[in-house]
């Protein structure tokens, strides 16, 4: 089991575990304000964006080059920012905090 | 080739130049045909934008035809925001478990409809029929108002080929008039009366504006609705094994729907009108000239997606752009997903078989392409599992 822990726009603090799937389907499951998953996953929507906190990056590694290029567009993105549909629950996120990034 | 295939014609001119173009009504439009062009001009509103003439941004060109602008998809940044904001919620709540099940009750007697008769011709008898029906559950008002929607038979916007029909177009705007003072008469819980009880970035909306945003609602999901449903029902014609495959293993049934939203694009492409002087991978456009983002040419773009011309149903990654990209993406993309989930599941569930008896394509002619996109009519037989 992994310990993840998501903080809203609104600074809402929810932490949630999981041992399968990908960490999008965790937060829609727990229902996360601002992490919708419209696509289920595939990488097409960008609805599922989060800022992965700076000391936790070693945790979910870096964006995939295809990852790299839809966040490229997205006006809110910096360097921590992943679609937390294309990270994988694991034993290695335990711990892991994750920011939405909404659409701002 | 098979009679569900649907070619990819961009494919020379994007490797070669990345671009294409077309005369529509002798104001031309340069086709911008890779996927990462294509994200970067959608993204580029300030550039390449929305709010331009009514109707222009559509290819073929509508401003022959209308005068209403469509909300939000014909507003620029900042406005459109609030738009957006308003509409949002109401176009998410197909992800509500009381509108899926109302939904799959309406799918799942479209399909025993097919089930029953000898023979369906799907593009009139099936996916019209369901889309209708479905509409009236994104609107919130009675079910029986489809057969209006139905009645008027698949072309109501425009006739048949590219010729736009000004008439045709007539008999929904003056439909939604009326409903529009039908609701402000007696105001009920369905889209036009929430629309016309609406402030939008500060003030009330006016008719014409919830006329602008009925107007997109009817059109923008009715072609495209279509096109996805017949074309679905085609390929699982030829791939019967395809079928088996989402029955066995359910889980892949999302994966599914997205990789076949991504080989149909429902919608070839959309135009926007360049603000400035600008270029597009080293073409030039000109200010007060068009664009097209092609949907249909970025979702075979070889440099993202691995065999681009198959149908892969579990392909993981698909960043596909069927649904758009940025700011205009498709207000209703949530409902036509959740049409293709119920409906893909159905099928998996009660047809064993389904054979095409007959078809005519529906091919669109684009300058120096030819693009199928669906069918004018696809006549199959369903057997029952
Ligand atoms: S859920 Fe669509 S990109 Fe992650």
């Amino acid at each position: 089991m992994a310990k993840i822990t998501f903080i809203t726009i609104e600074n809402e603090e929810i932490t949630v575990e999981g041992d399968s799937g990908n960490v999008m389907e965790l937060a829609v499951a727990n229902n996360v304000a601002g992490i919708d998953g419209d696509c289920g996953g595939v990488c097409s929507c960008a609805t599922c964006h989060v800022h992965v906190d700076p000391a936790h990056v070693a945790k979910t590694g870096e964006a995939s080059e295809i990852e790299q290029d839809m966040l490229e567009l997205d006006d809110n993105a910096n360097e921590y920012s992943r679609l937390c549909c294309q990270i994988q629950v694991s034993e290695q996120l335990d711990g892991v905090i994750l920011r939405v990034a909404g659409d701002e | 080739m098979k009679k569900s295939a649907l070619p990819d014609p961009f494919e020379q001119a994007r490797l070669e130049k990345g671009v294409g173009h077309m005369d529509d009504q002798n104001d031309p439009v340069t086709m911008v045909l890779g996927l990462k062009d294509v994200r970067k001009c959608a993204h580029k509103w300030q550039t390449f934008q929305s709010g331009a003439k009514p109707g222009r941004i559509v290819v073929p060109s509508e401003v022959a035809i209308r005068e209403t602008r469509q909300i939000p998809f014909e507003v620029d940044p900042p406005e459109h925001k609030g738009f957006r904001d308003l509409l949002d919620p109401w176009f998410k709540r197909p992800l509500e478990p009381e509108y899926q099940d109302k939904l799959a009750t309406i799918i799942h007697a479209v399909v025993e409809e097919a089930l029953n008769a000898d023979e369906v011709e799907v593009v009139e008898e099936f996916s019209l029929r369901l889309q209708s029906r479905a509409l009236t559950l994104l609107l919130n008002i009675p079910y029986e108002e489809a057969q209006t929607w139905i009645s008027w038979g698949t072309h109501v916007f425009r006739s048949e080929g590219e010729s736009l029909d000004g008439d045709k177009a007539a008999i929904l705007y003056d439909y939604i008039d009326a409903q529009i003072d039908k609701a402000a008469e007696n105001p009920g819980d369905d889209l036009y009366s929430v629309l016309l009880n609406s402030e939008v970035n500060g003030k009330k909306l006016s008719k014409e504006e919830v006329k602008g945003v009925m107007i997109l609602t009817f059109a923008g999901g009715r072609d495209t609705v279509i096109n996805a449903v017949t074309n679905s029902v085609a390929y699982f014609a030829e791939h019967p094994e395809s079928l088996q495959r989402i029955h066995d293993e359910p889980e892949i049934v999302n994966t599914a729907v997205e990789e076949l939203i991504r080989y149909f694009a429902p919608l070839t492409h959309m135009g926007r009108v360049a603000t400035e002087d600008t270029a597009v991978c080293e073409h030039a456009v000109k200010a007060d000239t068009r664009i097209s983002l092609c949907w249909a040419s970025a979702n075979r773009d070889e440099k993202t997606f691995p065999n681009p011309n198959e149908v892969v149903l579990d392909r993981k990654v698909n960043p596909h752009v069927s649904f758009g990209f940025g700011t205009h993406n498709c207000l209703g993309a949530t409902h036509a997903r959740q049409i293709m989930h119920t409906l893909v599941k159905t099928l998996a569930e009660k047809v064993k078989s389904i054979e095409i008896v007959d078809h005519q394509d529906n091919v669109e002619v684009l300058g120096e392409f030819n693009r199928k996109v669906g069918f004018h009519a696809l006549n199959v037989k369903f057997t029952a599992k």
